[in-house]
């Protein structure tokens, strides 16, 4: 890698550890785990189940969340706090600067689900007193949310490059919101005729297709997941990753910074 | 040593907050335990009843919704069965929406037919929606053969259609996947149906497929029900058998024995020795004690039902 790109990725891991809502996320994600042991209790038969469902969609949407509020003050911040005009005045190019904030977003990101899948473990062995080999595919589902992280992290960047931090957290939620229900805007699109068709045909494949990478359910019940949805999954977030960080470096590169 | 002012604002911020804690907390306990304001506060209500809407409204995250709703509908027939009010109106929407949300959450058609079938207070009295439950679940997870067992249960024990029983168990029976029961299940209710072997198979089948306890005991309760069952029927077939040969009834078990018709004197499973009747009956001794059971009852009496558990 780039040694500019990754000094920037490493510091803006360093600044990002050192939020405290972050731990607070954490923590609140962490506690939620223990909490399904407490709602299998009060329900029958799906012990397992709850700890998994509400432990990994715990781990999605508070990752989510900590994409976005960290992700869309990355490069306001940089201009608030005017840092930003002495990295660029280095030798620090500006495709650089953000691909560099990208790769630092993603690195916490990942650190982060490591930690709060750790409480996952944890409240499963203590349901189960062992693991078994169907939990192996919850490290599946764990990989497809930082896959979603991915995508998420670029969208907030991209979104971040031109907007002020309310509106690219506000652009960056709908999104997400509107990606979870991509299933449903391709049937929508189907279901048109004529001109709309093409229309909502490429909305539909332009917004990012978070339900693809939700196997949430699936692995609860400890159903496998193919390997090539693992492969597609792969490609496709790299690739609109690439897609919305090539974006924000466009605009980046044009935005007038006095 | 004098206290500033700075000290003195602490105490009084924590006494406040000491004090108005405990205060809550006693309100609140008073709320709780007033059985007038029961009705009053929040009602049970499905507000979305559209599954699709729900299924859009959860982003995606339909596995854990769907667990939140299965929860829903357990608390729901435990509060229910708990009060003994005979009104389960949400328990066959809250079920529907739990297998549309998950169709492979598979406690939810086990359970909740259990729930919605048996006559009030045991369960809802809704049968037929039990049916629709867990033919639901054949639709969508058609490997599964406890579902196919649990079919077969419903229509042997609420419907008493044994043709279609046995139908159930021999589907169930032909997966690659079953119990090893499933096919002699099949046989039996083809033939037996009516049978104490038949129903104590089914029983026991029951008991071996599940890891619930609450299900086990259920299971072994009705093993003793059925046992009792049969020996109050083979002892009133052995009075009668009595009554041919002597010409008249018995005064007490003990002429059996002496007729050679039994030996020792028979008891029921908690051990109690079954009481002759004048009338030539054969009655238990404690029939609350004997639950599920539907012979050795005084003329007039219900099945003994067992105690409601109490709430979560």
């Amino acid at each position: 890698m780039n040694p500019r790109i990754g000094y920037i990725a490493f510091n803006t891991f360093r600044e990002a550890v050192r939020d405290r809502v972050l731990y607070n996320l954490i923590a609140f994600a962490l506690v939620l785990s223990g909490a399904a042991i407490i709602v299998g209790e009060i329900s029958i038969d799906i012990e397992r189940l709850v700890v998994v469902n509400l432990g990994l969609t715990a781990v999605s949407l508070f990752g989510v969340v900590i994409a976005i509020f960290i992700g869309i003050g990355l490069v306001s911040k940089e201009i608030d706090k005017r840092t930003l005009y002495t990295v660029l005045s280095r030798p620090v190019r500006r495709w650089e600067f953000v691909v560099g904030k990208f790769f630092g977003l993603t690195g916490t990101l990942v650190v982060n689900t490591f930690l709060m899948a750790v409480g996952v473990f944890l409240a499963l062995l203590y349901v189960n007193n062992k693991f078994e080999r169907m939990d192996l595919w919850v490290l599946a589902a764990l990989y497809f949310i930082v896959l979603q992280f991915l995508i998420v992290c670029a969208l907030a960047l991209f979104f971040s490059s031109f907007s002020t931090p309310l509106m690219s957290a506000v652009f960056t939620f709908a999104l997400f919101v509107i990606g979870n229900l991509a299933e449903d805007m391709r049937a929508l699109a189907r279901a048109t005729h004529g001109a709309a068709v093409w229309l909502a045909t490429g909305i539909a494949y332009l917004v990012p297709n978070f339900s693809a990478l939700n196997v949430i359910s699936q692995v609860a019940h400890g159903d496998p997941i193919p390997a090539r949805l693992i492969l597609y999954n792969t490609v496709y977030a790299l690739l609109y990753s690439a897609m919305a960080i090539s974006g924000a470096v466009l605009i980046f590169q044009r935005r007038n910074l006095k | 040593m004098k206290m500033t002012a700075t000290g003195r604002v602490n105490v009084v911020a924590a006494a406040v907050l000491l004090c108005s804690m405990a205060g809550a907390m006693a309100t609140l306990h008073a709320i709780d335990h007033n059985d007038a304001w029961q009705g009053a506060v929040a009602q049970d209500a499905i507000y979305v009843t559209s599954s699709t809407a729900l299924r859009r409204m959860s982003l995606g995250y339909t596995g854990l919704l769907a667990d939140i709703y299965w929860t829903r509908a357990v608390q729901y027939f435990g509060r229910q069965h708990h009060a003994d009010s005979g009104d389960f109106t949400l328990l066959a929407p809250l079920l529907e929406i739990t297998t549309e949300l998950d169709p492979k959450l598979y406690p939810a058609y086990q359970f909740g037919a259990n729930f919605l079938a048996p006559k009030p207070p045991g369960g809802a009295g809704l049968p037929g929606a039990a049916l629709e439950l867990i033919k639901y679940g054949i639709e969508h997870n058609p490997d599964q053969w406890r579902l196919y067992y649990n079919l077969g249960f419903l229509y042997y024990t609420e419907f008493k259609d044994y043709a279609k029983a046995a139908e159930a168990f021999k589907q169930g029976a032909q997966l690659p996947v079953t119990n090893e029961f499933m096919p002699i299940l099949a046989a039996r209710m083809a033939q037996h149906a009516g049978e104490f072997d038949t129903a104590r198979m089914l029983w026991v089948t029951t008991y071996q497929s599940t890891k619930e306890a609450r299900i086990r005991q259920n299971a072994v309760e009705h093993l003793l029900a059925l046992q009792v069952d049969e020996e109050v029927t083979q002892l009133e077939q052995v009075v009668d058998k009595y009554r041919q040969l002597k010409g008249r009834l018995p005064s007490s078990t003990a002429d059996l024995e002496r007729a050679g018709f039994i030996h020792g004197t028979p008891a029921d499973p908690k051990g109690h020795p079954y009481k002759l009747m004048p009338d030539g009956r054969i009655e238990v001794q404690d029939p609350k004690n004997l639950y599920f059971i539907t012979k050795g009852l005084p003329p007039g009496a219900f099945p003994p039902q067992p105690p409601r558990e109490a709430n979560h």
